[in-house]
């Protein structure tokens, strides 16, 4: 459970769960396998299709979450099962602990409820002197440790056999081994044990078919089967969002769930309970079954236009298995009692913002989450603008709000750049990165070089080297972003030299500002709407493209933007229409050939920038290019892995930054190659600054520039 | 109309890949003798498996104690003749036939043999109407569960029997069961394990039923 009052106490628990060496091997092995069986459980699918159905069938639920809960309520309670509305989780726990003293409830069996969990059901349970038990493997486990689970699906991904074999013992008074074939058998025994004497099980629900009253549930161990059986009262708590209108509404989510999970076809059980059943030892031989709907903020939340989208999660945890940040420090520091990206959202929702504050600005702004989400939510998307909510509620930093003013001001922010390069001499040493940082920062962020401001910026340059192209192909305007003006201005040189030789005139409009994604991810989102606005007007000529060299600018330039500004502003969608990456342009449009270029066959690896592979869904064009352009591509093993960079995430979070860049390193180390090729200058900050530390052994360049260096 | 051989194969291909042992069989009768053959040749003492030979605290061992020796199989919805045939066989090895009772057993069965009602082939599973207590019990706290599923039963997805599906959810109340595989967890170290509290094995019989 996330529990760190500041920035400051946050990063140094981040610090222990890096140093947790266990912890980060379990992670490792996770996520590398992860992939591979998603991709298995697919294979015969279109995952896309089946995606955009589950969205489709729980918008349509969340769109009229009363009318399901009415429908299903009548149902259910027509086959004698009790029905409940709980506002908020005291509430859920007050029905519960109620429905436990009138029935003379001594024990209590549970299977696993992320909605339990969200109203910590537990301690109000064992308040009133009831023995509460999880069944769920992972689940007992952690509750024998007080622990909350660190993944939705797997709780106790963070332990290893040697912890739980000690945890057994002392639970058994006996000694046990730490083989986990044994182990699971003592939980199998011990746990039998618990079901033969429970009064009540409470389980949760995937799914509360309002047509028939009857619930769905998924289990791998079959724990819910017997927490459904052998207690005389059985109660079910579920958020209202599990709602759903038939039985194919269900089935559709039944196919996708288990298989982004965990890569399963389907879990091994999977329950539909239809009314109060048989129970031999409860009076009249039925059961006393209820089910609790946990409201808690959810309906307010159905009537929001941006984040009605959260309550389609399906609570697969798939957004953790794919997010960088999780797969280094784990649930516990990744999640108050939701973890992963959902998990930064909800906790906002249903635990306030005190829990949230620092975790919200835990995000990479990967999008890895967003692409691999069992039900489409624009995850990244939404944990931002609750940054900024938090924000506007409790006051902006000063360090955000001068950067929202001093970017809303151009010259005033290109002045400030041109200061800094004077500033920065005596930091440099003469050469292109910073050598002494000021001592302050040295200790967490030395582990990579940051790079000098370039002598002179790439607009005081570009009239000089501007191609004068007669009847050009293509009319292009350069959309440059800060870092490349300011720090990179040979990758724009590069594109220009490249682009120039292929028949294309360049503009490069004055009036160009940063893109303004920084404060988007500083929560600054009203200062990033006036950026936004000059920009669109800085780039309104008559251009048949917008080309950008910066993966994360394309991205923001062309999906945020006509978010920012409201889908209906024109002006907007223009531009974004325009707006098209560098290797996209020459591939696609221009369909370069490889008479232009020396073939070398160099040996090169790429990093795939998250804007570019997810953000853009540009993939193939960059390695196509680079074979184009005369090298050999050597893939890097998970090349569309974020390399640390996120902006000002490496600045706040630098032991994160630091460990997810070391990875990446390693794997492009691997291919042999004399090149790491991207398209984008942050990655290429984050990139060239490490191997200069790191001492890697490869140059670090963007693709124009290498292409540029083969231009015949 | 029975599957086509595609979905067949599919239904045991996705079934295998669970874990789940897969044969065919002519009759009941055959399907009988398989499943007490498959009582005899099981250790002698299925406490092997269900973890009464680990260290286990005193309230664990005592449910141990419970456990009356001898095999067992509860065949708890078996009609009357297959029952006196299953009685039949299982007496002359030596093994117990019940049909109730299985709160008594809750230590542990050997075999829970019943019938399943549909087949999925999409996944291997078996849809089974789980509505009696005691046939719930038997394919949770056995050992072994073995479920004949009649050819005709199998269809390529649970989209082609809605109707079937909704005509057990509203007989009500009713408890009906997607089962595939044995009872699995990879929570400890992700490692994976069979029957952590329900059968540890799953034999499916597909029954020839023209």
């Amino acid at each position: 459970m996330q529990t760190a009052k500041t920035l400051s106490d946050y990063n140094k628990e981040l610090r222990e769960a890096l140093d947790n060496t266990f912890l980060r091997g379990a992670m490792e092995k996770f996520a590398t396998a992860y992939p591979v069986g998603r991709a298995n459980a697919f294979r015969e699918y279109d995952v896309t299709a089946l995606i955009d159905e589950v969205a489709k069938v729980k918008d349509a639920g969340i769109s009229r979450l009363n009318d399901l809960y009415a429908e299903f309520k009548a149902k259910a309670e027509a086959n004698g099962v009790k029905v409940h509305w709980a506002k908020d989780g005291d509430e859920a726990n007050e029905i519960v602990a109620r429905i436990a003293k009138e029935n003379s409830c001594k024990m209590i069996v549970k299977s696993k409820s992320m909605t339990a969990e969200e109203t910590l059901l537990n301690h109000r349970l064992e308040k009133d002197g009831l023995e509460v038990v999880e069944t769920d493997l992972g689940e007992w486990i952690i509750q024998l440790r007080s622990e909350g689970p660190s993944h939705m699906v797997m709780p106790a991904i963070h332990l290893s056999r040697y912890q739980v074999a000690e945890l057994f013992s002392q639970v058994t008074r006996q000694d046990q081994s730490s083989d986990i074939q044994r182990l699971v058998k003592v939980a199998r025994r011990e746990l039998r044990a618990k079901y033969a004497q429970a009064d009540m099980g409470v389980s949760g629900a995937n799914f509360a078919i309002a047509e028939t009253g009857t619930i769905g549930l998924m289990t791998n161990e079959g724990n819910a089967r017997l927490v459904t059986t052998l207690p005389r009262v059985h109660v079910a708590i579920a958020g209202i969002d599990k709602l759903c209108g038939t039985l194919e509404d269900a089935l559709k989510i039944l196919r996708v769930v288990p298989k982004n999970a965990t890569g399963q076809a389907i879990t091994s059980y999977v329950t539909w309970i239809s009314g109060a059943n048989e129970c031999q030892t409860a009076p009249g031989g039925k059961k006393e079954m209820h089910i609790i709907f946990l409201d808690n903020g959810r309906s307010e939340m159905a009537k929001d236009p941006l984040f009605a989208q959260v309550l389609r999660c399906v609570r697969c945890g798939a957004c953790a298995n794919v997010c960088p940040v999780y797969r280094m420090v784990g649930g516990h520091q990744m999640g108050h009692i939701y973890i992963g990206a959902i998990g930064l959202i909800l906790t906002y929702f249903f635990h306030g913002k005190d829990k949230a504050r620092n975790l919200v600005q835990n995000c990479i702004n990967c999008e890895a989450c967003k692409h691999i989400c069992a039900a489409g939510i624009d995850l990244p998307r939404l944990i931002k603008e609750i940054h900024s909510r938090i924000l506007d509620e409790e006051g902006h930093p000063l360090p955000s709000l001068l950067l929202g003013k001093l970017m809303k001001n151009r010259k005033l922010f290109h002045t400030f750049l041109r200061t800094a390069k004077m500033a920065q001499r005596p930091l440099t040493g003469g050469t292109q990165y910073i050598r002494h940082l000021p001592h302050i920062f040295s200790k967490d962020h030395g582990f990579k070089a940051l790079p000098a401001i370039a002598a002179k910026p790439f607009r005081d340059r570009f009239e000089a080297i501007k191609p004068r192209v007669s009847a050009p192909k293509y009319r292009i305007a350069l959309f440059s972003g800060c870092v490349q003006d300011f720090v990179y201005p040979e990758q724009l040189e590069a594109a220009v030299k490249v682009l120039g030789a292929h028949g294309v005139e360049i503009d490069f409009p004055m009036d160009q500002s940063c893109c303004g994604l920084p404060l988007q991810m500083m929560g600054e989102k009203k200062a990033s709407i006036d950026v936004a606005k000059q920009n669109i007007e800085a780039m309104a000529g008559n251009y048949d493209y917008i080309i950008t060299l910066c993966a994360s600018c394309a991205s923001h330039l062309k999906h945020n933007y006509p978010f920012l500004l409201g889908e209906n502003d024109a002006a907007a969608k223009a531009f974004a229409d325009k707006v098209i990456p560098f290797s996209a342009f020459m591939t696609d449009v221009l369909g370069v050939t490889d008479e232009k270029f020396t073939q070398t066959h160099q040996r090169a690896t790429m990093h795939a920038p998250c804007h570019l592979c997810r953000g853009m869904g540009v993939v193939e064009q960059p390695r196509k290019l680079l074979a184009l352009g005369g090298y050999e591509y050597a893939q890097a093993e998970q090349e569309q892995v974020c390399c640390g960079f996120g902006g000002t995430y490496s600045a706040k979070f630098p032991g994160v930054s630091e460990q997810i860049l070391k990875n990446k390193l390693a794997d492009a180390a691997r291919t042999a190659a004399e090149v790491l090729v991207t398209e984008c200058p942050g990655c290429i900050m984050q990139l060239r600054g490490g191997a200069e530390v790191n001492k890697s052994g490869f140059a670090v360049r963007h693709i124009a520039e290498v292409l540029a260096d083969h231009l015949k | 109309m029975g599957p086509t051989p595609e979905v067949l194969e599919k239904f045991r291909k996705k079934a295998e890949l669970v874990s789940a042992i897969v044969s065919e069989v002519d009759s009941m009768a055959q399907a009988i003798a398989y499943t007490v053959d498959l009582c005899t040749q099981k250790e002698a003492c299925q406490l092997l498996m269900s973890g009464c030979e680990e260290s286990l605290s005193d309230r664990g061992h005592d449910l141990c104690e419970l456990k009356q020796w001898g095999k067992v199989i509860a065949a708890p919805a078996l009609n009357d003749a297959d029952m006196a045939e299953l009685v039949k066989q299982a007496a002359s090895r030596g093994i117990s036939v019940i049909k109730e009772g299985m709160r008594k057993n809750l230590a542990g069965i050997d075999i829970g043999f019943t019938m399943a009602d549909y087949g999925i082939g999409e996944t291997g599973s078996l849809v089974i109407d789980s509505s009696s207590e005691e046939l719930r019990l038997a394919t949770m706290i056995s050992e072994i569960h073995v479920a004949v599923i009649p050819k005709s039963r199998i269809r390529a997805t649970a989209e082609d029997m809605y109707d079937e599906i909704k005509g057990f959810q509203s007989r009500k109340p009713n408890y009906l069961a997607f089962v595939t595989g044995a009872s699995r967890t990879a929570d400890i170290e992700r490692v994976l394990a069979l029957g952590v509290h329900g059968p540890l094995e799953l034999h499916i019989l597909i029954l020839e039923d023209k």
